[in-house]
Order: structure tokens, then sequence, then C-alpha cells
């Protein structure tokens, strides 16, 4: 087995084994530094966000939502650890030179043409769909994928089947080789 | 900057740079795996989760860290689950590797954060009526497969190497 890859990235096993030994390190610091064991996970952060941005301009609307109040629309632990993955993909990029500009991604491109338009259009439907999925399955491919599995949680299981044989599904409807 | 919040910032960014050293964060990479094509992401991920989940039961055993299981509200990972991955394949990124996909200069991940976001916000409106209908359908609770199975999570886990380890072998002939 290779440790790097053609393109000067690390070997998938490597760097996967690598997050979890951070997994368990995550679990245990903010077990022992914030009282509660958290665990890796993204989607939440996009919840707070929303509230956040919604809170510029009707506070009221977002102090009197069920959701909101559930969830706590703070910048807590997790949201930052997302701004931190940001930064960690920066450092890493920049540093390897595999930083690149790029405005819309090569599979989409051959399959539907190089306008940005386009792309941002269904970029920004593809995730409002996601994202509603994800906050009702309770998770996504960290929540459930990752930090789900880890803990052999029954439904985390169940719910990245669910992610994945319809993502196969509707990706081969998508961008499958059908004439355009 | 409260510690709970410098230690999402500094365990962000370790999570962020090992994502992006392998390179799982692309479109290219996710959708790749959905065609069956490029097995990257389940490499990275069961990866992770084949070391994660030693650690995490040996600490668990020792009393130090409790478990957090998400619920498995059955509505709720079927529908939800068939929305994630329908809105995964067009987007090309989950909520995670969106982020860090910006972060390596794939700008147009902004669109996908942009309609994340917005999904958060339509969610929270509609929230009351999916907790009233989809929510309330069948809801198993926050189990475990040890639970299920009424065995230690040491009888499953060398299986769960087992498989895994053979898939891996299986990716590696196929060249995927």
């Amino acid at each position: 087995m290779k440790w790097k890859t053609k393109d000067g990235g690390w070997s998938p096993y490597l760097a996967g084994a690598l997050v979890g030994l951070l997994a368990i390190a995550s679990v245990y610091a903010t077990t022992q530094w914030m009282g509660k064991s958290n665990y890796l996970g993204a989607s939440t952060t996009f919840v707070r966000a929303a509230g956040l941005l919604e809170r510029t301009v009707v506070p009221d609307h977002v102090a009197a939502n069920e959701y909101y109040t559930r969830e706590k629309v703070r910048v807590d632990w997790q949201f930052m650890l997302v701004l931190g993955i940001f930064l960690g993909a920066l450092i890493s990029s920049a540093t390897d030179r595999s930083y690149k500009l790029e405005s819309v991604p090569p599979i989409w491109e051959k399959r539907f043409g190089p306008s940005i338009g386009k792309r941002a259009l269904w970029a920004f439907l593809g995730g409002i769909v996601a994202m509603v999925g994800a906050r009702m399955a309770d998770g996504c491919p960290s929540g459930h994928g990752l930090s789900g599995m880890m803990q052999l949680s029954a439904g985390s299981f169940v719910a990245l089947a669910m992610f994945f044989s319809v993502g196969v599904f509707v990706a081969a409807l998508v961008y499958g080789r059908r004439p355009s | 900057m409260s510690i709970d919040q410098m230690l999402g910032l500094i365990t962000g960014i370790l999570f962020g740079f090992l994502l992006q050293k392998g390179r799982v964060l692309r479109f290219e990479k996710q959708v790749g795996a959905m065609l069956l094509k490029d097995m990257t992401i389940f490499k990275f991920m069961l990866s992770a989760i084949l070391v994660g989940m030693i650690g995490i039961a040996l600490l668990a055993d020792a009393g130090i860290i409790t478990l957090s299981h998400k619920p498995m509200n059955f509505g709720a990972v079927l529908l939800g689950g068939a929305l994630f991955g329908t809105g995964w394949a067009v987007m090309g990124f989950c909520p995670g590797t969106s982020i860090g996909a910006l972060g390596e200069g794939r700008w147009h991940a902004v669109f996908a954060v942009a309609g994340m976001v917005a999904g958060a916000a339509l969610y929270a409106e509609i929230f009351p009526f999916i907790k009233s209908t989809v929510l309330a359908w069948k809801d198993f609770g926050k189990i475990d497969f040890p639970e299920v199975l009424g065995v230690s999570p040491w009888v499953i886990i060398p299986f769960f190497w087992a498989g895994t380890i053979s898939l891996f072998f299986w990716f590696e002939k196929k060249g995927l």
C-alpha cells in the first residue's frame, strides 16, 4: 500500500485512520473540559448559522421558533469545528500546492457545460433538499456516518445506507451517460 | 473565545487538514463514489470508523466517556436519508465537506453552503409539521447494535473489522 497518492495527497486509509484517532481524542477532550462527550458532526451548525442570520432581521421570530429554541442558536463547539474545517483544508491545500480555484466541478462541466449559473442553481437546490433531509434524519455523513457508526448506533447504519443507496440512484440519473 | 469554542476550532482544523490530505473534499470524490467509480471517501470513512470504534468502546467501557446515540426514528432516517441522498448527489458535497472544499479553493461550494443554510431555515419553519407526521411514525429510540443483538460491542467489532478489511481488498483489486 502506498502512503502517498498520485496527486500528492495521503492514502485515504492513513488519513482516515488518523481521523479515527482524532475522533477518540476529541470525545475524550470534550468530556474532560466541557463535561459532556461531544462527537464530530456538522449539520446542526447550518441550523445555528441560519438562526444567527435570521436573527439579524427577525429576532422575535427566531426566539419563538421551536426548532431554533431546541437546537440553540449560538456559536458553540461544533460551530467552531466547522469553521476549523475550512481553515484546516486551507492550510493543507496551500502547503502542498493542491489549492485550486475552481468555478465548476469537472464532472459537472462534462455533463452540463461550463455555466456557473446553472451549477449555482442546482447546487443551491440540492443543498436545500440535502439539509432538510439531514435535519430530519438528525445527522449527516459526519454525525451519522463517522460518529454514529463508531458507536455502533443502529439508526446511523440505516441512515448511511439510505444516504448512499439513494445517492447512487440519483447520481446515475443525473450524471449517467445519456446524450444531453 | 470560550474553552468550548477553542476546543472545537482546534479539532476542526485537524479534521479539515486530514479531510483535505485524504482528498475526500472534492466534488469528484463524492460523486465518484456515488457513480461507483472511486471509493476514496469510503476508504477514508471506514478507516476512521475502524480505529474510532475501538477507542470509543474502550473509553465507554472504562466509564470515561458517555455514548451519544441518535434516535432510530424510522420515518426520519428513511425519508430524511432519502432526501439527503438526493441532494448530496446533485450538490456533490455533504455539510462538512462543502466547508472544506471552500478552504481548498473550490469556491463553487459556496452555492451548496447557501442552499444548505436555506434548507436549515426551511426545516426550522416546517419542523412542527414534520414532528407531528414523519417523526411521529415509529421511533425505536436511541438503540445500538450491542443492545439489539444482546451482545457486547467486543463481539461485533471483530466482525465489522473483518468485513471492512475484506471490502478494502476488494476495492484495491477492482481499482476503485
